[in-house]
């Protein structure tokens, strides 16, 4: 090949380059390894961590990331080379795998939130608030947005980062102490004819189940959208859909994905049709080939950032394709019954643990709820269930400084009778 | 002559809610080992739903049917060349799908104490390690999610480095072979974008660029490589004329691929930058994601980097979320963290020797293929190539065929089609990046695809514009696509 080129050894290619920009020192890091070698590093290291299922431990916390089991269909699909190795769909001609199940995906997501829309994916719910806030600033033309603070603490920190320099105004409202929904009165106090969207999460940071119709006509009635987020995705097995919403920005952790530590995880938003052209990210259409046949592409790209540049809708490229499949598969492997007799399993092992421990908050929830501590702090009683081999629930005063003592606990299909039962012991 | 490919047949498929009948499914839980609640007890009835209508009711055999008769109506790298300039489509290898599933990487949830999360934090430390040794940049943070998440932190730090000094400014300045993403991400930040012309040669042109660089400049974002595969010669004097009007200098690290081992943007004046381990760290595209965005900085802008940030405290690792000057999470959590494991497990196969050894493949393979393809394509610029070369359809478009045309014939051969009609300073352009990991034999048989293409458009120009011929899916009428957009399944009524 260097005959070809003309070259006598392979460095010659970048003879020409200054020497100033070149590296020709050893890079500091170790020789090349084997596979196994490899394999038995990241086991060593995840042998450091505490691991749900893996090296004993039960997991009891939520709080946007959930333990459900992942049915073995879901790896078997992906590691596909034909998905897993594949490129963003352009070429639609060699795509239709890719495009057909996207098209699927969306579909699916429009049955379980209510919605005519759903884009292909965004890369978390965490950062599909921010770009529903600013859909929302589009579609109205208004600058402000007004988040619940029962919404999930870190995805308002992104919306804050998101927003800082684009002009747009942020306040939140309260919830109600006693029942933990979101604080309706506080809510019609500061929604204004600037609101562009008002935001809930619905079961929300609590676990709580809100109101939507209640919330989306408070909204309407300003003149504002209603963005519904909801971070526990398998509660839209059981839960009324957010048909009131005008736009719904979600995480599909729940479907088939494992916690990973945070990431990789696949985000989605949904919309009415009116807003379509307002969505972010990347939208599977249906049409025709030369020969008639039904075909799958990407369409409405006048919206993205490879056509439009700085006047495109967002600048995401890049989504979480992959994960999106995941979803795909677990939702056909559960189906319509399955998901909901998973959400009824949830809901369940929820309100057993939940019965066996004083929470504080009387309003419906599906399977996280708040606790306070009663005789010890919490920090002591995550201690004592770190020694039983359980991760106890998420310590809330970091996030909500008024809720001192309190810890967020989740149990899903995946917790079991005797560690719930050790839960409610340490928690008496 | 079609050497690659023959014609295979592959299976219809209808859509899952076509596929679908009542009763049927492939799921099996556990026995509830607590009482079952009632939903409409527990929740009110108001708040639960009585069904999800037309939700797909399918067997087992259904699924894996329906996902694997779908899965070969793609093309993947699997399969062969995917030559797709910028995108950096190298094997993934497998290993890294093997480590990411390892329990103690899958099984481990963001919000456990960090003394249950060691190993985790240990993964993410070495990977910032291995980064910051390639790119010779400071400090790194791993929280974005994607190359354009990256650029869009990277900008974010940009403002808060100038807001600290006084005066955040108002524009950024983008050379016109910019990727998308790059102005996109400019205005999501708040800045006003200026386009900057490239010279006769694709490079930045320094004069036209010193004088652009007002006091309202923030600063310049740069492709190195640029998108047409050249190493931008006068980097060290960009950089200079930035800093010189206290501008600063992001490099989008889209096109690493051409410098990882060989050449360090720590050390041409790069102030912050981002890289795509979904490009260069062979982490897969599964379609279109995940990636991850790492965003990687010199020590001046590291006090700005997004919370939390990984500390050493005594001998563990803790996050640190104490630091006023950050411009805030850009992301939940620490990032995709399951492609991390899998850029540290390809970083680790490949070694500190590996690395540029790859790196020189992908720039031998890049300009073999120039080589071989010059006496039938337009070379619009005659630059040395990195590891992409690019081309324009000059010479076929005087005969009615256009660079999509050539990329669908390119189909026929059993070719996934080059990047089209990108970079935007090269009219019909042909952006080709074979990467390091194909052979020669792959190479050999793709030039030959490209040349037997060339002189079909001399001798039958309409086989070409009217393919593809052999695909299942015949051409995509993307235009009716877009006029009445049909997003989702509904059941016909």
């Amino acid at each position: 090949m260097l005959d070809t080129i003309g070259l006598s050894k392979i460095e010659d290619l970048v003879a020409y380059l200054p020497k100033a920009v070149r590296y020709d020192k050893p890079l500091a890091i170790a020789p090349g390894r084997s596979e196994y070698d490899i394999l038995d590093y990241f086991k060593a290291r995840g042998a450091e961590n505490a691991v749900a299922g893996g090296n004993g431990y039960a997991c009891f916390l939520g709080a946007g990331v959930y333990n459900h089991y992942r049915p073995v269909m879901v790896d078997t699909v992906v590691s596909r080379g034909e998905f897993l190795t594949s490129y963003t769909p352009y070429q639609a001609e060699i795509s239709q795998g890719t495009l057909t199940a996207i098209f699927e995906f969306q579909t699916m997501i429009c049955q379980l939130t209510g919605m005519d829309v759903a884009n292909a994916s965004m890369y978390d719910a965490s950062t599909a608030v921010p770009e529903a806030a600013m859909m929302a600033i589009r579609a109205t033309g208004r600058s402000h947005i007004l988040t619940a603070r029962t919404v999930h603490p870190e995805y308002r920190e992104v919306l804050h980062t998101y927003t800082q320099h684009q002009g747009i105004p942020l306040d939140e409202f309260g919830y109600d102490a006693a029942t933990g929904l979101i604080d309706i009165e506080d809510l019609s106090r500061t929604i204004t004819k600037d609101t562009a969207a008002v935001i809930i999460q619905t079961p929300n940071f609590f676990g709580i189940v809100e109101n939507v119709k209640q919330a989306a006509a408070i909204a309407h009635e300003h003149g504002a959208l209603l963005v519904v987020v909801f971070s526990e995705a398998v509660s839209l097995g059981l839960l009324e859909p957010p048909r009131d919403a005008d736009i719904v920005a979600g995480e599909l952790q729940s479907f088939a994905i494992p916690p990973s530590y945070g990431g990789p995880f696949a985000g989605v938003i949904a919309c009415k049709e009116k807003w379509i052209r307002q969505i972010p990210g990347r939208l599977a259409g249906e049409t025709k080939d030369a020969n008639g046949n039904r075909a799958f592409c990407l369409t409405l790209a006048t919206r993205e950032q490879h056509i439009r540049r700085e006047k495109a809708t967002s600048n995401i490229c890049t989504n979480q394709a992959l994960i999106a499949l995941m979803a795909t598969v677990y939702l056909a492997v559960y189906g319509k019954q399955g998901l909901r007799e998973l959400a009824v399993q949830n809901l369940s092992k929820a309100h057993y643990l939940a019965g066996k421990t004083k929470t504080i908050f009387s309003g419906p929830f599906f399977n996280e709820f708040v606790v306070r501590a009663e005789s010890k702090g919490v920090a002591e009683i995550n201690r004592e269930l770190e020694a039983k081999k359980i991760i106890g629930g998420l310590p809330l005063e970091k996030f909500y400084p008024e809720l001192k003592n309190t810890m967020l606990l989740c149990c899903t299909e995946m917790s079991r009778k005797p560690q719930m039962d050790l839960v409610a012991e340490a928690l008496a | 002559m079609i050497k690659k490919v023959r014609t295979n047949p592959t299976q219809n498929e209808q859509l899952l809610f076509e596929i679908s009948s009542p009763g049927k499914n492939g799921y099996q839980l556990p026995d509830l080992d607590v009482p079952t609640i009632d939903a409409a007890e527990a929740l009110g009835a108001g708040n639960t739903r009585a069904e999800i209508e037309d939700f797909p009711e399918v067997s087992e055999v259904d699924v894996i049917r329906h996902f694997t008769r779908l899965s070969t109506w793609n093309f993947a790298i699997d399969l062969g060349l995917y030559p797709l300039g910028s995108c950096t489509m190298k094997y993934n290898p497998r290993i890294n799908e093997q480590a990411a599933r390892v329990d103690g990487m899958a099984w481990i949830h963001p919000y456990q104490p960090d003394s249950l999360s060691q190993g985790a934090m240990q993964v993410c430390a070495e990977l910032e390690r291995c980064l910051l040794d390639i790119t010779g940049m400071d400090a790194i943070t791993l929280q974005p999610a994607a190359g354009a998440h990256g650029e869009f932190t990277g900008i974010l730090l940009i403002h808060a480095a100038l807001a600290a000094q006084g005066n955040p400014r108002k524009k950024l300045l983008i050379p016109d072979s910019a990727h998308g993403t790059n102005p996109a991400t400019a205005h999501m930040a708040g800045y006003s974008v200026e386009n900057i012309a490239s010279n006769s040669r694709g490079m930045v042109d320094t004069e036209a660029l010193a004088r652009a660089v007002t006091e309202d400049v923030a600063g310049i974002m740069i492709t190195n490589p640029s998108t047409i595969g050249v190493f931008e010669e006068n980097i060290a004097q960009v950089a200079d004329i930035m800093h010189s009007k206290g501008a600063l200098l992001y490099m989008d690290g889209a096109n690493m691929n051409a410098l990882a081992g060989i050449s360090r943007p720590g050390d041409f004046g790069v102030d912050v930058m981002h890289l795509n381990l979904h490009k260069t760290f062979s982490t897969p595209h599964g379609g279109g994601g995940p990636g991850a965005g790492p965003v990687a900085v010199k020590q001046h802008l590291e006090p700005f980097l997004p919370i939390p940030r990984l500390a050493r405290v005594g001998d563990k690792w803790a996050w640190n979320y104490d630091r006023p000057q950050s411009v805030g999470r850009v992301r939940a959590f620490y990032g995709n963290f399951g492609v991390l494991v899998r850029a540290l497990a390809y970083i680790m196969a490949h070694g500190g020797n590996g690395l540029p050894r790859a790196t020189y493949d992908a720039l031998l393979n890049a300009n073999y293929i120039r080589k071989l393809l010059e006496p039938y394509y337009d070379l619009p610029y005659a630059e040395p190539s990195m590891h992409e070369c690019v081309f324009s359809d000059a010479r076929q478009s005087k005969l009615g065929v256009d660079t999509m045309s050539i990329a669908k014939r390119l189909i026929d051969y059993g070719f996934h089609p080059y990047t089209v009609a990108f970079p935007l300073i090269v009219k019909g352009a042909l952006m080709i990046e074979p990467t390091e990991t194909e052979s020669k034999r792959e190479l050999d048989l793709f030039a030959d695809a490209m040349i037997s293409i060339a002189k079909e458009v001399e001798e039958t120009p309409d086989l070409v514009k009217t393919a593809p011929h052999t695909t299942r899916t015949a051409k995509v009428d993307e235009v009716t696509a877009a006029r009445k957009p049909i997003v989702r399944w509904k059941r016909p009524s």
